[in-house]
């Protein structure tokens, strides 16, 4: 008999859960993602599924991952797997609910027609669907060096947010009626960004379970280099001279 | 932080007649630390602490290749006075062995056998201690065992009415009293309940303030629980040896990944 049977068991069924959970939290965000991209805005009862599903999968994980450290004393390989899930299902829960926050937001076809003209997003979107991607399947096929370079590709996201507030921003001080409008793009924008940083954190995870190493902090670029920007703050600031 | 290194073994090879027990270890121990050996049954842990203090030189064909130096002196060296050498370096068994004689008796008996040192006259002659200075070695042994609050008003019943975890610790205190310098346990709590490990485990953290600790044990929680540095022993190699919290976070040998994860052994 090989030994630790019950253990491995335990084991097998985390991976298999936590995978399963990966590709759910994926899945529904790249349909939110197709909502805007297609305007295919019958996706959104599927992307509440989901996420709804994401959410049982997070709970269960979690109590999984306890009672294995509890009754197993999980060392090594097996503690840096059990450490990355319990962390990892955060990040996926939140790639859950921000795609649900992203189908909430787009609540008629005219709207969701006015989002997929606006092409900084639709490249938004192509990148963070690309991160998720890297990270679900860095995570499931144990690959440090992909989960590595998803930092770079962050801050690619973040100088795009960057672009789309201030296009936003100019819109909506040129038209007031597309405020409305303006303001859920800008809260897409924000969410995908935030997926991007949950994608990152997730290659954090993998790179550290799979080596036993923690990334470099040096890659991590992007956000903490930005200066703050406060959310009343011109894109175009005027000079001193402009004022007059 | 930097150790001073207590124990180093150098190439040592151990011959069981010609079984071959050990092979070309060679490794330093830090002193007042705690040292773990681990490792499946009959890879050679137990062969080897048992080394430390020429134990084995009772076992009849058994044969040592290689040096063992505590502070730096070579332990096999015939000038080796085997008897100082067993009072610096303490054991303790896996099997509680008191004495069939009285508590106070078990704790006594060893600086009772080796006396005292005269330092004034620089010959080092030995004399016998005054009751006096054998009450305190006694007292001090069993409180730094942990174990004089529970015996102190029955110093003269027998060691082996004691339960088993508190007959451990009365092993230790009797180890303790001759005044070593390293302490080796050779699992020291496989023979007790889950109350008297945990005694014993705090007790062994203790001492390293004071000792050199050494344990060999089965129970791979007990060495991560206790221990500064692990060794981990395969088939009379010494595969791996590093900080505890390198080998159990992030091991360098697929060997010992497999054998502290539990798919080998």
């Amino acid at each position: 008999m090989a030994p630790r049977t019950t253990f491995n068991y335990e084991m097998e069924g985390l991976q298999k859960e936590i995978t399963e959970m990966a590709n759910a939290s994926r899945a529904a965000f790249e349909k939110a993602v197709r909502m805007i991209t297609d305007g295919d805005l019958s996706l959104r009862e599927e992307v509440r599924a989901l996420d709804r599903h994401v959410y049982e999968l997070n709970e269960r994980i979690d109590k999984h991952c306890l009672d294995i450290i509890a009754l197993h004393s999980p060392v090594a390989s097996d503690l840096r797997l059990i450490s990355a899930c319990l962390k990892m299902v955060e990040d996926l829960n939140r790639f859950g609910r921000y795609a649900t926050d992203i189908a909430e937001l787009i609540d008629d076809f005219e709207e969701g027609k006015a989002f997929k003209r606006f092409e900084s997003l639709r490249s938004m979107s192509c990148l963070v669907v690309g991160m998720v991607d890297d990270a679900v399947y860095s995570f499931l096929q144990r690959d440090a060096e992909k989960a590595s370079h998803l930092h770079e590709r962050d801050d690619a996201v973040d100088s795009l947010y960057d672009t789309i507030f201030r296009e936003i921003l100019t819109y909506m001080m040129e038209d007031p009626r597309k405020i409305t409008v303006g303001i859920d793009l800008i809260l897409v924008a924000r969410y995908m960004e935030r997926v991007a940083d949950h994608a990152c954190n997730i290659g954090e995870y993998v790179y550290h379970m799979v080596t036993g190493d923690r990334l470099d902090p040096k890659l991590r670029t992007g956000a903490s280099e930005r200066p703050p920007r406060g959310i009343f703050e011109h894109p175009n600031p005027r000079t001193e001279l402009d004022l007059k | 932080m930097a150790h001073e290194i207590k124990i180093s073994a150098k190439n040592v090879f151990f011959y069981y007649g010609k079984s071959l027990a050990l092979r070309d270890i060679s490794m330093d121990i830090h002193s007042r630390c705690v040292t773990a050996l681990i490792g499946p049954s009959g890879c050679g842990k137990s062969t080897f602490i048992r080394l430390l203090n020429r134990m084995n030189d009772l076992v009849p064909g058994a044969r040592m290749d290689g040096r063992i130096l505590i502070d730096g002196s070579d332990i096999y060296h015939p000038s080796t006075d085997v008897v100082s050498l067993r009072r610096r370096v303490g054991m303790v068994f896996q099997k509680p062995n008191p004495f069939p004689k009285s508590i106070y008796e078990n704790v006594a008996y060893g600086p009772r056998l080796h006396g005292v040192v005269e330092t004034g006259d620089g010959k080092g002659r030995r004399r016998k201690h005054t009751k006096r200075e054998l009450d305190e070695i006694v007292e001090h042994s069993l409180r730094r065992a942990a174990l004089w609050d529970e015996v102190k008003d029955r110093m003269d019943k027998s060691g082996t009415s004691l339960s088993g975890g508190q007959q451990q610790r009365l092993c230790i205190a009797r180890t303790l009293a001759v005044d070593p310098e390293i302490i080796l346990f050779d699992e020291p709590c496989s023979a007790l309940d889950p109350i008297a490990t945990a005694k014993i485990e705090d007790l062994l953290v203790d001492l390293k303030k004071d000792y050199t600790v050494v344990i060999v044990t089965h129970n791979m929680q007990q060495a991560a629980r206790i221990s500064d540095r692990t060794a981990f022993f395969y088939l009379g190699d010494l595969i791996e040896m590093g900080d505890t919290k390198q080998i159990f976070e992030k091991p360098q040998k697929e060997l010992t990944e497999q054998y502290i994860t539990g798919r080998m052994g």
